[in-house]
């Protein structure tokens, strides 16, 4: 089994590691180094759940070899803010209710942020097909768009109660 | 009857705008961590030492296994255990309701842990690995030697219900058969003014949830077989201790923050293989299954063939519902014969129906297994009453809206099988106001676009049959410190189980929700609460919930009035403390250090029984047969592309009597989730099965929607309070995939005047329907 030592950088931190020539950088991620915020949802590119921004750009870490990282920066949700504090984006999907059973969130977090950060203005539609590559299977993602709405540069300032209103009948 | 549920002492029955939490929507309790990723979910955890299980799985969906060695597998480098069913100390898992009274005759199914001699689907368990590394266990299986001899299956359900079909169990293909009767259907559509008969088709669907079916056990202190799993139902702990041939009290199962369930994690997946791994190799081990392994062998829901004949009054009234039903179990029963159940109860759909006939069976096949699924029966039920009531109306010239609200059940209406409705329902309002919310109509967005709308109704039980003597518990208890600690063995799958738990407990006792600690889903160490499943935990735990904090309020207030030299009705309690009317103020740790003083305990063990009733004959109208219903009414507009077929939903509106909404976001969430998983199963989900070979094994081939397949759900939520729950909550987890396929039906027929029988509703289909391809397909 072919062996190689890898250098990169994860979440700012520079890592040297041995990797087997055949071994994912989402299996790196997660067995080797303990990333285990990258979820695995598939594990066939699809699911968007093992998403991780390389050199800022998302992508699917199941289908990456580990081996291609070396120089490069990665970036996993624990990433996007320091320990204990919260990106305004993270921030955002918490009093949307943009997070339920949260596999997808890591995931789509990172899709956005990559998103915002190229495009700080968006449209609805344009987060639509911003992350139409991470499924989620609990929101109907009405609410993680209202999130990322919410935490993007054209938004009206947060309501003060912290919570998205509630639609009643 | 079980004792009534104590209702909070005054604060359930308080008016909304006296409410401090219920009722908020607030930010839920794990919401941040969630966020951060700082939620260790079931594949996340390791121990020192820890194996890694896999499963070897049977390639043909009906064979005899001649042989079967493991000795080449066993040799492998690293390879700790290779077990058969030779190795399984009782090798049948009964499917038994878990913790309550069971063995309701056809509602205990039998499920053989490995296969023995016999396999009758693709992908059935056959035998397990543990080794060192995961390259090791899957050599393993491939070296596992099996022979097997090919046997003659039967894959259609038609064809299994023959007399001389292949048998899939020695015993025949019929697994269970539910007849309902009201009236005289036959004699009432002699005399109906209008009849429509039609056929009606719903496929294999998959929960997809995004996290695989995964978990890891060990050997903890005293031998007590623990294991970590993402489960809807940490109450398996039994179905292990009965495999494993341990007492009970010998398995401990803890449930973990679930990365989606949808009734997939609700039957036994990995617990019993860890736990059989785990006794073997005395080591801890982990088992995750591959995206692939659980699109290919993990349970489906039911497809059904369903068969309307409906017959009205020339004014829309409807004096006849005939129903045949025929439902896919694959190879094993697991909780079909519950699942027919459920849809034969709600058949008739939210109407009232003087004559009614129903009758139901569900078969073996040799294809993949299927059991419990978010709307569980009831939700495939829609189609065939919702496709029934428009092309009632279109025969009668009527409003979708108007004969719809014609024949809505009230409350005081029976149900065929007899239930008499004792809570508010909310049909017909939910009809006119989902209706009514998608405002005037539009122009489609391009040329070769058609646009169309639909409307449909469901009903939706929430809780338990009643003869299963549903309970549930919990225990709130103050800390010295005066912050609150709720403890209950539910399973949150993401639902926001047991944040809107907190929020109950933080009114009854007037403290802030945030400072609530809440500990859940350990089958050893928190009060039992049963399954989240069955739209129940809302409902079961939160009575619990809303016992456990009305005892302890009970306890500790007149401790607080007597410090205060107040009457106990004049004593409000707040995060700080107790306060008298003057706002004299007492800190919580005062009460509580005075309290232990006095041996007044901090503390209470809340038990909800629900309503409980005896078993009820079907066939001769037994009466109640669930707690309570959940109704509602979803509007849709679609653009129907004439030249492609394809179907864009345009505008979606779904409307819900949720009784009182604790945490309106949390119930939007599910109103919106439901009804996008409900378009999925309407537009493109299809497990494609070839002769029992099982064609989409992957993601790539099963799609499930994304955010560009469908648009903003607009959730209405009704209120009426009248609900079972806490607080006159309803249940709404199922309820809303049940309307959205029928009413994308109904919007294709307004658009393009052709009526699809058979989800999902593709663009083939379509193009077939409008002739595009070739002569149009009959409609059955």
């Amino acid at each position: 089994m072919t062996e190689l030592i890898v250098a990169f950088t994860l979440n700012g931190e520079r890592r040297e590691v041995r990797v087997a020539a055949h071994e994912t950088l989402l299996t790196l991620l997660r067995d080797g180094l303990g990333a285990i915020e990258v979820k695995d949802g598939c594990g066939e590119g699809v699911c968007g759940t093992c998403t991780v921004l390389l050199d800022g750009e998302p992508v699917s870490s199941c289908l990456l070899l580990a081996a291609r990282v070396a120089g490069r920066q990665v970036t996993t949700v624990r990433g996007l803010a320091p320990v204990g504090s919260l990106s305004l984006l993270q921030n955002s999907f918490v009093p949307h209710g943009a997070a339920q059973c949260g596999f997808c969130t890591p995931g789509m977090l990172l899709t956005a942020h990559a998103f915002l950060q190229q495009h700080p203005r968006p449209t609805r539609e344009d987060i639509r097909r911003a992350i139409s590559g991470n499924l989620c299977r609990c929101t109907g993602y009405v609410k993680i768009i209202d999130a990322i709405e919410a935490a993007s540069a054209g938004a009206a300032p947060a309501s003060p109660s912290g919570a998205a209103p509630a639609r009643r009948g | 009857m079980a004792k009534s549920p104590a209702r909070g002492g005054s604060v359930a029955a308080r008016p909304a705008e006296e409410l401090r939490v219920v009722g908020r929507p607030i930010a839920r309790h794990d919401a941040r961590d969630k966020v951060q990723a700082a939620i260790l979910y079931a594949a996340d955890w390791q121990m020192p030492g820890m194996l890694h299980g896999v499963v070897l799985r049977s390639i043909y969906p009906s064979a005899r296994i001649r042989r079967l060695d493991t000795a080449r597998a066993a040799a492998i480098p690293g390879v700790a255990a290779v077990l058969t069913a030779r190795d399984v100390p009782n090798n049948t898992l009964w499917t038994d309701v878990p913790g309550q009274t069971s063995q309701v005759g056809a509602l205990r199914a039998r499920i053989q842990v490995l296969a023995e001699r016999v396999v009758r689907y693709q992908g059935e368990p056959v035998a397990l690995v543990a080794a060192e590394t995961l390259e090791a266990a899957h050599a393993a299986l491939e070296a596992i030697e099996v022979e097997y001899e090919p046997a003659v299956g039967v894959f259609d359900p038609e064809e299994a219900a023959r007399p001389d079909a292949p048998r899939v169990h020695e015993e025949g293909n019929l697994l269970a058969r539910w007849h309902v009767r009201c009236g005289d259907a036959d004699a009432a559509l002699e005399r109906a003014d209008v009849v429509v008969e039609h056929t009606y088709r719903c496929q294999f669907i998959d929960h997809a949830y995004l996290e695989p079916e995964c978990g890891v056990a060990w050997i903890d202190a005293d031998g007590v077989v623990t294991i970590r799993v993402a489960t809807q139902v940490i109450e398996h702990f039994r179905d292990v201790a009965e495999v494993l041939g341990l007492p009970h009290n010998r398995v401990r199962v803890i449930g973990t923050y679930v990365g989606g369930g949808f009734g997939g994690k609700e039957d036994v997946t990995v617990e019993v293989f860890l736990g059989l791994l785990a006794s073997r190799t005395r080591r801890p081990v982990r088992m995750i299954w591959s995206r692939q392994e659980s699109l290919l062998a993990r349970p489906k829901r039911h497809p059904f063939r369903l068969h309307y004949t409906t017959g009205a009054s020339r004014d829309g009234t409807l004096v006849a519902q005939k129903v045949d039903l025929l439902a896919d179990s694959g190879a094993y029963a697991y909780l079909s014969a519950l699942v027919l159940m459920y849809a034969t109860v709600t058949a008739a759909g939210p109407y009232r129906i003087p004559n009614a006939t129903i009758d139901a069976r569900v078969v073996y096949t040799n294809n993949p297994p299927t059991s419990a699924m978010r709307g569980f029966g009831g939700m495939q039920m829609v189609l065939g009453y919702e496709s029934q009531m428009d092309r009632l109306a279109r025969r009668l010239e009527m409003d979708p809206v108007a004969i719809r609200v014609r024949n809505a059940l009230r409350k005081g209406d029976r149900l065929p099988v007899g239930q008499e409705l004792d809570t508010h329902v909310g049909v017909a309002e939910a009809a006119q106001r989902a209706w009514a919310a998608l405002g005037p109509r539009r122009a489609p967005s391009a040329p070769g676009r058609r646009a169309g709308r639909g409307l449909a109704c469901n009903i939706q039980p929430y809780g338990r049959i009643v003869w299963l003597h549903d309970w549930a518990s919990a225990w709130v208890g103050f800390e010295m410190d005066g912050t609150l600690v709720v403890r209950t063995g539910v399973p949150d799958v993401g639902g926001g189980q047991a944040s809107s738990l907190c929020q109950i407990a933080a009114e009854v006792l007037g403290v802030a929700v945030e400072g609530v600690a809440v500990h859940i889903g350990d089958s050893a160490l928190t009060p039992l609460a049963g399954t989240t499943t069955a739209t129940r935990q809302l409902y079961m735990s939160g009575n619990a919930v809303l016992q456990a904090a009305a005892g302890l309020r009970a306890q500790v207030l007149p401790v607080a009035a007597r410090m205060l030299e107040t009457p106990p009705d004049r004593v409000t309690l707040s995060d700080g403390g107790a306060a008298d009317a003057s706002g004299r103020r007492l800190e919580w740790a005062a009460v509580l250090k005075e309290c232990a003083r006095l041996g007044v305990s901090r503390s209470h063990l809340g038990v909800y029984h629900a309503p409980a009733g005896d078993p009820v004959d079907l066939d001769r109208g037994g009466g109640r047969i669930f707690p309570d219903y959940t109704f509602g009414a979803h509007a849709v507009e679609v653009e129907v592309d004439i030249e492609t077929g394809a179907v864009a939903v345009v505008r979606y509106v779904a409307c819900h009597d949720v009784g009182r909404a604790i945490n309106p976001q949390s119930v939007e969430g599910q109103i919106q989730g439901g009804a996008v998983m409900g378009l999925g199963y309407g537009l493109m989900e299809e497990v494609v099965l070839d002769r029992g070979v099982n064609l989409s094994t992957n993601l790539a081939s099963y799609l499930i929607p994304t955010s560009l397949d469908v648009p903003d759900v607009e959730p209405l939520l009704l209120e009426s309070g009248e609900g079972k729950g806490p607080f006159g909550a309803r249940g709404i987890g199922e309820p809303p995939i049940g309307p959205p396929a029928a009413a994308i039906a109904n919007a294709v027929e307004d658009a393009v005047g052709v009526r699809i029988t058979e989800l999902p509703i593709t663009p083939e289909r379509v193009a077939r329907a409008l002739g595009l391809l070739g002569a149009p397909r009959t409609d059955p």
